[in-house]
């Protein structure tokens, strides 16, 4: 950490590293006189969380007797509970042929016969792989929690697009609502609303939020002024402007808006299993719990399968002309389809039949004792090397040293990178995260988090360069890097799983190949961006294809490259800390303990805040490029 | 006069809603998830949710249990993976019917029986537990004085992995699994770090490696379980168990207790429950009978469901004693 630093103008006589490496001396000159000094080891008893665990206790004691939660909270709950269950009855009662129809109607709707049986085998491979009450279970808590997502966040979206004094004050709260790792989100709605599906619907509705608003804001905000003033010179009213104009000439854009609701709240579904929430996150933490990836891989793969089906449909809406109207062919079909499913309720049972699932369990679970058994040397070695050469000391260093030398450290770090304001904001969350008495983890935390940075950066470098010179290899990695952004995070968590076990070094392994794809797609992106001229200008006087790399396309994508690392940062950060799960211990794993012991949700719910903490000060160290987008709005960047 | 009678009725339920405001109970959750399935087996006498806890004999119970009651009385079972303390709550929320193996939990019975009383013990299922430290045999062979707790500083290098930095490592399972460790190894002053391995799977693949391989490992476990009978461990004898000095879960400094296993139900479905409940109840049974599903469910991959039906062919006896009449 303390290796970048300060620079203070370069003086005469001075060369211009002497004062960065003068700073860095002087950082590991005081580390090593006050190692071991001032540091804040971990205590499971911190009066900060018996705190939080009594207010708990006081909660579960009153949940049924206090006004705020007979009257207000419980309502809500009610509210959802009730939604919630009146999708799963409708899914459970159109059975496997009657959602197959009506999916299969819907995506040819939106975009033709192709999306129609990307939908139809989409929702029968969830039958095939023996998944189909939890698929449905999902399919209900994600559909109710976008449609709260959009009931609230499109209103606030378009007020939010024609008012910037609006936009500006909601602007900062979705920033940290982005950078907010999944896992934080769920220790204060069980306090609220205890656990089971409503809950988890709730979770799953303020995670997905965001974007709704974010995007359909741009959208409104983006239609032409012309026609807007055409249409207000016309004589209509804001109202009529608002609705005949705007939103019209908006909906693609809002489709887009829908898109990303949609998929934030796939990858929140399943994590929401962690409070109980019924659904496919169910058998991720079944196979989880059981080591065994043979019950969480069909899991896995069904809700990546209800990711693209529905990205595509959303996708296909979104590029079609606004002004079509469907045809009446394209009418018929979609109303025959949904009415061949709808008549074979009756005949076909209900649930799917057993004889058409295939159950891959024991063959994945013999593939995968395979690799362990044939691969374990290679991947203890590289598990162990990492963690004896790189986790270890890094996170010794950090545990040992000063907490007031870190936080000068982030300071001068921060203060570099981004400047005075993003660095005392960096400063105020590390001394909260302090105050909250989770240093010692946070700080294993964040060494995991800079390790698995630093690979990703590597990576992505590489790649992202490689995809820039050559449009072909760009050509064959784009589909990929499409795949693997539509996945829900948990996902990755299998393949990590199975080659490395329950370790820090899992988690490090899975935030990897969770943070690679954007990282790839912004420097590629950059190093595009770079004006051709400039190249040519470069080539023609004479420059080696190393030098065109180094000395001008490079530092000329060094805007895009620092949002890589920003990006890179945060969405390593959200995975690490779900790898609470599997191994990586620190902050991720007290929130999981959090759920499992009642003694400890104090501690958990505490962690998650500092996870939160964490996020905003990684990503206001690193805030360098100005105009910072959301991280998940990465399809748009 | 009818209007006025409707009026009189809407405003006599609106009052009683507003007074009573909405509380959280088995009534408002129960029928929520339940209303799927039991539409969709059509003829079923119900459903009942027992909670999955995440160890396999634990499994064992519930499955013969669930595959009892749909075969022999028609039931609908649901078994979502719930863990052991939050599957309390879901006696409260409506989630979870059943909890088939409950291993002490005085506090949560305290706070959900005798306070908020919205739970039963439902007798014991005859199995019983006791959780404690285990090294593999060759290592107790090899320093027979290994087994004293009062030696394990000594030995603590020999435990130390990447995980546990420079101390000994204590290897944990599932985190929402019965604990005293942190405690013990305070209270104690054991030279020890807690590496919490996530899964009981993840136990028994460090025991079975350790024995095979001849790697120390020093590690939870707990019996009933079917590895016993296939790989040789040996318990660190901790300080004796007596009445009481678990009470202080920070000041614990004594090995586990040997538990009466029990079952714990929502006392919705103790009320309601019928014939369901009854089974529930007279389900009692041996370690070596939950041993011997488990085994099947682990090491002879059979379904949870198969494994049930080859012990229910192979022990009518026992399980028509189960059976209300």
């Amino acid at each position: 950490m303390s290796s970048a630093a300060v620079t203070t103008p370069a003086r005469l006589g001075w060369p211009r590293w002497a004062a960065p490496v003068g700073v860095a001396v002087a950082f590991v000159a005081a580390y090593l006189l006050f190692r071991g000094t001032g540091t804040l080891p971990h205590d499971k008893e911190a009066p900060q969380f018996l705190a939080v665990t009594e207010l708990r206790e006081w909660i579960d004691d009153h949940r049924n007797d206090n006004p705020l939660f007979l009257y207000f909270l419980n309502y809500i709950r009610l509210f959802v509970g009730g939604l919630y269950e009146a999708f799963e009855t409708a899914l459970y009662a159109l059975g496997w042929p009657g959602v197959t129809g009506v999916m299969g109607a819907l995506a040819w709707l939106a975009g033709g016969w192709r999306i129609a049986l990307l939908a139809v085998g989409g929702v029968s491979a969830f039958g095939v792989l023996g998944l189909w009450e939890s698929s449905v279970d999902t399919l209900a808590l994600v559909g109710v929690a976008v449609l709260l997502s959009l009931a609230i966040g499109v209103p606030v979206g378009v007020w939010a697009g024609l008012s910037s004094r609006v936009r500006r004050a909601i602007t900062p709260v979705l920033d940290v609502m982005q950078i907010m790792p999944t896992f934080a989100y769920l220790a204060p709605l069980a306090l609220f609303f205890h656990i089971g599906a409503p809950a988890g619907a709730i979770a799953t509705m303020i995670y997905s939020i965001p974007p709704a608003i974010r995007i359909t804001a741009l959208a409104v905000s983006q239609v032409s002024p012309t026609a807007v003033e055409a249409s207000a010179s016309l004589g209509a009213t804001r109202w009529q402007t608002l609705f005949k104009v705007r939103l019209p000439l908006a909906r693609p854009t809002m489709a887009l808006a829908i898109n990303q609701t949609i998929m934030m709240a796939l990858s929140m579904v399943v994590i929401a299993s962690l409070i109980s929430a019924p659904g496919l996150g169910g058998d991720i933490i079944r196979g989880l719990s059981r080591a065994q990836v043979g019950i969480m891989l069909p899991a896995g793969v069904a809700i990546v399968i209800m990711a693209v089906v529905l990205d595509r449909m959303m996708m296909a809406v979104a590029r079609r002309d606004p002004h079509a109207r469907p045809r009446r062919l394209d009418l018929l079909t979609a109303g025959a389809l949904a009415a061949a499913g709808l008549a074979l309720i009756p005949v076909l049972p209900k649930v799917w039949p057993e004889s058409l699932t295939v159950s891959l369990v024991a063959e994945v679970n013999d593939a995968v004792r395979w690799a362990e058994d044939n691969w374990f040397t290679v991947t203890a070695w590289i598990k162990d090397t990492t963690s004896h050469l790189l986790l270890n000391p890094l996170e010794s260093l950090l545990t040992s040293a000063p907490w007031w030398l870190v936080a000068l450290a982030v300071l001068a770090v921060a203060w570099r990178v981004s400047g005075p304001r993003p660095a005392l904001t960096a400063l105020a969350c590390l001394l909260a995260i302090a105050l909250l008495g989770v240093w010692e983890h946070t700080m294993q935390t964040m060494t995991t988090v800079a390790v698995a940075v630093l690979v990703t950066l590597a990576v992505g470098l590489l790649l992202g360069v490689a995809a820039a010179r050559s449009p072909r290899y760009s050509a064959l990695q784009r589909p990929l890097l499409d795949a693997a952004q539509t996945m829900p995070a948990f996902v990755y968590l299998l393949p990590a799983l199975a080659l490395f076990e329950t370790t820090r070094f899992t988690a490090i392994f899975a935030s990897i190949i969770y943070a690679v794809p954007p990282v790839v797609r912004l420097v590629e992106d950059g190093i595009r961006a770079v004006p051709a001229t400039v190249v040519e200008a470069a080539v023609s006087a004479g420059s080696t294809p190393g030098q065109l790399l180094w000395k001008v396309q490079l530092p000329m994508a060094r805007r895009a490259i620092l949002l890589a690392v920003n990006q890179g940062i945060v969405m390593t950060l959200a995975m690490v800390v779900v790898g609470g799960l599997v191994g990586a211990g620190a902050l991720g794993y007290d929130v999981v303990a959090g759920f499992s012991q009642r003694t400890d949700f104090g501690m958990g719910f505490v962690a998650g805040v500092a996870t939160v903490l964490l996020g905003v000060m990684l990503d206001r160290i690193t805030q360098g490029a100005d105009r910072r987008p959301s991280p998940r709005k990465r399809k748009f960047t | 006069m009818k209007i006025r009678l409707l009026a009189g009725l809407l405003v006599a339920g609106l009052t009683a809603v507003g007074c009573g405001g909405a509380t959280v109970d088995g009534a408002t959750g129960a029928s929520a998830p339940a209303a799927g399935s039991s539409a969709s087996a059509s003829g079923s006498a119900g459903t009942v949710k027992i909670a999955i806890n995440p160890w396999v004999g634990y499994e064992a119970s519930a499955n013969v249990v669930a595959y009892l009651l749909e075969k022999e009385l028609g039931y609908t079972v649901e078994l979502p993976e719930i863990k052991e303390q939050l599957a309390w709550e879901g006696f409260e929320t409506g989630d979870v019917d059943v909890i088939i193996e409950n291993w002490g939990h005085p506090d949560l019975k305290k706070q959900f029986i005798d306070e908020k009383k919205v739970a039963q013990v439902a007798g014991s299922t005859g199995n019983k537990g006791v959780i404690g430290w285990y090294i593999p045999k060759w290592m107790a062979d090899k320093h027979p004085d290994i087994t004293d707790y009062k030696n394990l500083n000594k030995y603590a290098s020999l435990f130390k992995t990447s995980e546990s930095g420079d101390k000994g490592q204590l290897l944990f399972g599932d985190p929402s699994y019965v604990s005293n460790e942190e405690a013990l190894i305070k209270n104690l002053k054991l030279n020890y770090k807690v590496v919490v391995g996530g899964s009981e799977a993840a136990l028994i693949k460090g025991a079975q490696q350790a024995q095979e391989q001849k790697k120390p490992l020093l590690f939870y476990f707990w019996d009933p379980h079917w590895l016993f009978s296939k790989t040789d461990l040996v318990r660190v004898k901790l300080p004796a168990y007596t009445e009481g000095c678990d009470a202080d879960p920070k000041k614990v400094a004594c090995d586990y207790p040997e538990m009466d296993l029990d079952k714990i139900v929502s006392t919705k479905f103790a009320q309601t429950g019928g014939k369901a409940y009854e089974l529930v109840k007279n389900f009692n049974w041996t370690n070596e009978d939950q041993n011997a599903v488990a085994d099947d469910m682990t090491n002879n991959g059979m379904t949870g469901e198969e494994a049930a039906k080859k012990w229910v062919e192979a022990n009518p006896a026992k399980w028509q004693a189960w059976i209300p009449q």
